[in-house]
């Protein structure tokens, strides 16, 4: 295990914790830091989203939902200067959503992808290159941790067989880091974002605005999680607790 | 005189009956465009509304639907099915009556579509739906009558607004559509009558005999009634002597904890075993049906009871109407006196029962009010638009329209034919694109504007979308309070909408005899924490679920101003002249605030008379007030009549407390944040079709794709504060929630007139509000005893332990 001087800036409040030897921050705005490799790690943005609710015969919803996220993600980068962003898959709500946001958003986000090495992992949402530049991957290997949208619930850490990837690789995967479920938890009826962690798995938080949240307690996620996985709640600071599960 | 058929003749002469003359009255203006009708509990007034139908369609020539009957209960319109079709049968009346409601099978509905029955009996919902269908000009052919039953209860509701609106659809189509109300005495029937009419079409107002006056009095008891509290404990032995000496009684309360507590209580001292029931929203549907079957069988001697049986439904023989505790308006109290002796011409009988002295007070003003016949009002605001919004998209269901013709339509009902054209255009771009400052959505509206000027929806398949979120029924105004653990919590009881908008997390307060902690506000239930260490911060003692009416307020005061209360109790009597001894008594005109250290703590009591709701706010409002001028507050507690704030300095100068820009800036503040504002953006967003409470076909793994709507607020709060969503939301809130209204009535109404009284200690009128507190109490039934020992030893304090 190496020492990790600079950690996420203290004002952030962010949480601590080793992943594969990795020391990763759980940063209270739903993103993941990882200091030592400068990488900033975000998961379903979900832009577009009130364009396509209403595209399929849903209501208008207010469509500010991309300048808040965006400005959000602005506001990380600006303080972290990060390497690398990883886009963890559904940044867009759909294909389509993509190519129709507006001209001022696609700017805002053309110039955050040039200002480090950007990587897209295609979601279920957006199983497509979006043409806004950086590298459109369909998962990403890393220090012996893979980046994929969606948890793959037969992973297992090296040395055992992991069927998913090449063989090379698989000797080196120590973890998974991951998107897509928008996993929440709480307290006392109090429900946030959260983090699920547990010795080889992370899965992030979702990072749009208009995004819900699918409960720690849910069979989805209590069996993919270890029974002794961490739930680390977003908000004005993170929280760690022992992932809620539900009582037999 | 329009003459009977012969065969409804006969049957009226079969039975030996003869019409009433507002029956007669009904048949001679069944032509009118508009008639409404206000006729007591009883008063034969739905035969009164159909009787005209049955003369009309009595030689079988009328072809498809004649006469629409509408009810605010699915379990009325069924109701009527029953006591209709029997006389129908009888009179050997060629007419096919049914009924559509929520239950009514998909199969039947459809028939009813194309092959509609002469007389519909349905509910608002049910109409906003049949209306949106596009084949409703088919459905409706022939219309001639709409009968509105308890349009009194409709209008008090969105539901009814929702109502009014499909009215106008309805007109459209058929615009020699006569309409009926069908009221119970209210205090201003011109103004239901131009809520019921098409606007500015006059509406002939007919009022029954409203037959012998009530007799009305106040239950005399053996104890007097405690200082403070609900319970009534003390008149246990009198109301069951009651219950004894007549057939069938019906007792009252305002809240249902109360009924509960009171049944309970009356059920131990029932040594006869006499059979007695109880009735209120909360339980449970198959007990409630049970009660009600016993009852319209004769099998019960007395039924407890809230609100739950006000409206009309027959429940047989009741003689005797015992109401537990003020009444809070007269307009409830008269219709609930209504109940006793459905026959007509028999006078209704009714009795009183104070809770506590100042309730005594406030029966007695009641009682008056009754004997004056002053009815308090209900100003009702202008229509609300996100009840239009909705009408909106019911119409664009319906097929394309043009907007200015939808426009004439819409302001032909009386609530929104002050609507601007402004108004209506913003609500029609709010359904169209949402409306918002930045203006986004150019190619997915969801209503589009066609080359001929007309809107329509753009995908067809929204339709269906729509109709399954149609209505505007929210959550009741009862909020379940849960203890909250990993498990779910367990069930405490029930707070009103009202308190709950005033807690903020942290906030204590007692609930089922213990005190409790507010954690959060999640869907409809007060989650809370125990906490047995601290004094409760609020108290729910017995939360009144209704506040006084101003008419009432002002009739109290007017008691107060008088020289001597020969017509009071004189334990009461004695009570309010060592007010005005050691104080004095609030008078109209003025705002008194007593200030008076007790215990350690200094005291403000402010005798707003501005109901429970406002007084509660008010509290609210002033602790943060003086928050900030340093005087240190640490709690208050809220009546109908007056707020009691407790802290550590003493008040001194009440004006700058009351400063009129000050208290809203507070309240724009506190509102802002506060999870009830968020409820009602909920509702009102959910009302206007932002919201899908129903999605089609469900969906297997929906819960993470749905966002919740307070992630909506706080977007439109940031990006587009003027947003119209948000406009309705501050209107509701403000009107409904928390009564701000009332606060600049009372400020006005005082302005100027501010007096402060400085006193050594506890007034004779503030005392029973520092029992309104609730030391921490000991659990379960020692609560009571502790009370009354609490409350002696006050009585002690302030010097009025000589009375009794």
């Amino acid at each position: 295990m190496t020492h990790t001087p600079s950690q996420a800036p203290a004002k952030m409040f962010g949480y601590d914790f080793t992943l594969a030897g990795a020391r990763l921050t759980a940063l209270p705005q739903r993103a993941l830091w990882w200091a030592q490799q400068s990488l900033l790690c975000v998961s379903d943005l979900h832009l577009g989203k009130s364009e396509r609710h209403l595209r399929r015969g849903g209501s208008p919803l207010p469509p500010y939902e991309g300048e808040d996220t965006l400005s959000r993600l602005e506001v990380l980068i600006t303080a972290l200067q990060p390497d690398t962003v990883i886009c963890l898959g559904d940044s867009f709500d759909d294909t389509a959503a993509a190519q129709v946001l507006p001209v001022e958003q696609k700017d805002r986000i053309s110039q955050l992808v040039q200002r480090s090495n950007w990587i897209w992992i295609e979601g279920n949402h957006d199983p497509q290159p979006n043409g806004f530049g950086g590298r459109y991957l369909a998962e990403l290997a890393r220090d012996g941790i893979c980046f994929r949208h969606i948890a793959a619930p037969d992973f297992c850490a090296a040395p055992r067989i992991e069927k998913r990837t090449s063989r090379q690789e698989t000797a080196q995967l120590q973890a998974e880091i991951s998107g897509h479920y928008h996993p929440k938890a709480g307290l006392r009826g109090i429900n946030r974002p959260a983090f699920l962690l547990d010795q080889q798995r992370l899965i992030l938080p979702a990072f749009g605005t208009y995004t819900g949240g699918l409960h720690s307690r849910d069979p989805a996620l209590s069996t993919l999680m270890h029974p002794q996985a961490l739930a680390i709640l977003t908000g004005p600071r993170t929280l760690a607790m022992p992932m809620p599960r539900r009582r037999r | 005189m329009c003459a009977l058929p012969p065969q409804i003749e006969t049957w009226f002469h079969a039975h030996d009956w003869s019409l009433h003359p507002h029956q007669q009255q009904m048949l001679a203006r069944a032509s009118d465009p508009a008639t409404l009708l206000i006729a007591p509990t009883g008063g034969g007034k739905t035969m009164a509304g159909f009787l005209p139908t049955l003369a009309e369609l009595a030689d079988g020539a009328h072809q498809g639907l004649h006469t629409l009957y509408i009810s605010p209960l699915k379990a009325l319109a069924a109701d009527i099915k029953r006591n209709l079709r029997r006389p129908v049968a009888d009179m050997g009346l060629p007419i096919r009556i049914e009924d559509r409601t929520g239950d009514t099978a998909q199969s039947r509905k459809r028939r009813q579509r194309a092959d509609p029955p002469h007389i519909l009996l349905t509910t608002p919902e049910s109409l906003a739906l049949l209306v949106s269908y596009e084949d409703a000009a088919r459905t409706f052919a022939g219309l001639q009558r709409v009968v509105i039953d308890e349009i009194h209860a409709l209008a008090e509701s969105k539901r009814g607004d929702q109502l009014m609106l499909a009215l106008t659809r309805l007109q459209a189509l058929c615009p020699n559509l006569r309409r009926v109300g069908l009221s119970a005495t209210v205090d201003d029937p011109d103004a239901i009558a131009s809520y019921l009419a098409r606007h500015p079409t006059p509406c002939t107002v007919l009022e029954a005999d409203p037959g012998p006056a009530p007799q009305i009095a106040m239950l005399d008891t053996a104890k007097a009634p405690p200082w403070a509290g609900g319970g009534a404990a003390h008149a246990i032995p009198a109301v069951l002597a009651q219950i004894k000496a007549h057939k069938t009684t019906l007792i009252f309360h305002n809240t249902r904890a109360q009924a509960e507590i009171f049944f309970h209580n009356l059920w131990l001292a029932n040594e006869e075993a006499l059979p007695i029931g109880i009735h209120h929203g909360s339980l449970d549907r198959v007990q409630r049906e049970r009660v009600e079957g016993a009852m319209q069988r004769g099998e019960l001697r007395a039924i407890v009871c809230t609100g739950s049986l006000d409206l009309g439904i027959d429940w047989g023989d009741v003689d005797l109407v015992i109401q537990i505790g003020a009444p809070k308006n007269v307009k409830r109290l008269v219709q609930r006196i209504g109940r006793a002796n459905h026959r007509y011409n028999a006078p209704s009988k009714a009795l009183l029962v104070p809770a506590n002295r100042f309730e005594v007070v406030e029966c007695h003003a009641a009682l008056q009010a009754v004997l004056a016949d002053d009815l308090d009002a209900s100003p009702k605001g202008p229509g609300p638009r996100d009840v239009l919004c909705q009408h909106i998209l019911i119409r664009a269901c319906a097929g394309a329209f043009d907007a200015q013709t939808l426009y004439q339509e819409v302001i032909t009902a009386g609530a929104y034919a002050s609507l601007s054209k402004d108004q209506f255009d913003a609500c029609l771009q709010f359904c169209a694109n949402g409306g918002y400052a930045l203006q986004r959505y150019d190619q997915w509206q969801r209503l589009i504007q066609r080359a001929d000027g007309h809107w329509q929806l753009r995908d067809p398949r929204a339709r269906q979308r729509i109709r399954m979120n149609l209505g505007t029924i929210q959550d009741a105004d009862l909020l379940k309070v849960r203890l909250k653990n990993s498990r779910g919590g367990k069930p405490l009881g029930e707070v009103e909408e009202a308190f709950a908008a005033t807690l903020t997390p942290g906030d204590t307060f007692l609930i089922g005899g213990r005190i409790v902690r507010y954690e959060a506000l999640r869907e409809m239930t007060v989650q809370v924490s125990r906490n047995a260490s601290k004094k409760p911060k609020i108290a729910v003692f017995s939360g009144t679920k209704f506040a006084t009416s101003t008419e009432l307020s002002a009739r109290i005061l007017e008691i107060f101003s008088q020289n001597s209360w020969p017509e009071l109790p004189k334990h009461t009597a004695d009570w309010l002249a060592l007010q005005r001894g050691s104080s004095q008594l609030p008078c109209a005109g003025h705002l008194l605030i007593e200030s008076f250290p007790h215990e350690a703590r200094e005291y403000s009591c402010i005798y707003g008379f501005a109901g429970r709701n406002a007084q509660q706010t008010l509290g609210l409002l002033l602790t943060k007030r003086m928050e900030e001028l340093g005087l240190d507050p640490l709690g208050f507690v809220a009546t109908d009549y007056a707020t009691l704030i407790w802290g550590l300095e003493p008040l001194q100068n009440p004006d700058p407390l009351f400063e009129i820009n000050a208290l809203r800036d507070g309240l724009d503040g506190w509102l802002a944040g506060n999870a009830v504002m968020k409820r009602a953006f909920r509702g009102s967003a959910t009302i206007a079709g932002l919201i899908d409470r129903n999605l089609p076909g469900g969906r297997k793994n929906g819960r993470q794709a749905t966002f919740s709507s307070d992630i909506l607020y706080d977007t439109l709060r940031k990006y587009d504060p003027g947003h119209l969503l948000l406009e309705i939301t501050r209107e509701e809130a403000l009107r409904g929630l928390v009564d701000f209204s009332r606060i600049e009535e009372m400020i006005q109404r005082c302005a100027g007139h501010i007096t402060l009284q400085r006193l050594d200690r506890i007034s004779p009128l503030a005392a029973p509000m520092l029992l309104e507190m609730g030391k921490v109490p000991i659990k379960g039934r020692a609560e009571e005893k502790l009370l009354q020992r609490e409350t002696e030893a006050l009585m002690r304090q302030s010097g009025l332990e000589g009375l009794t």
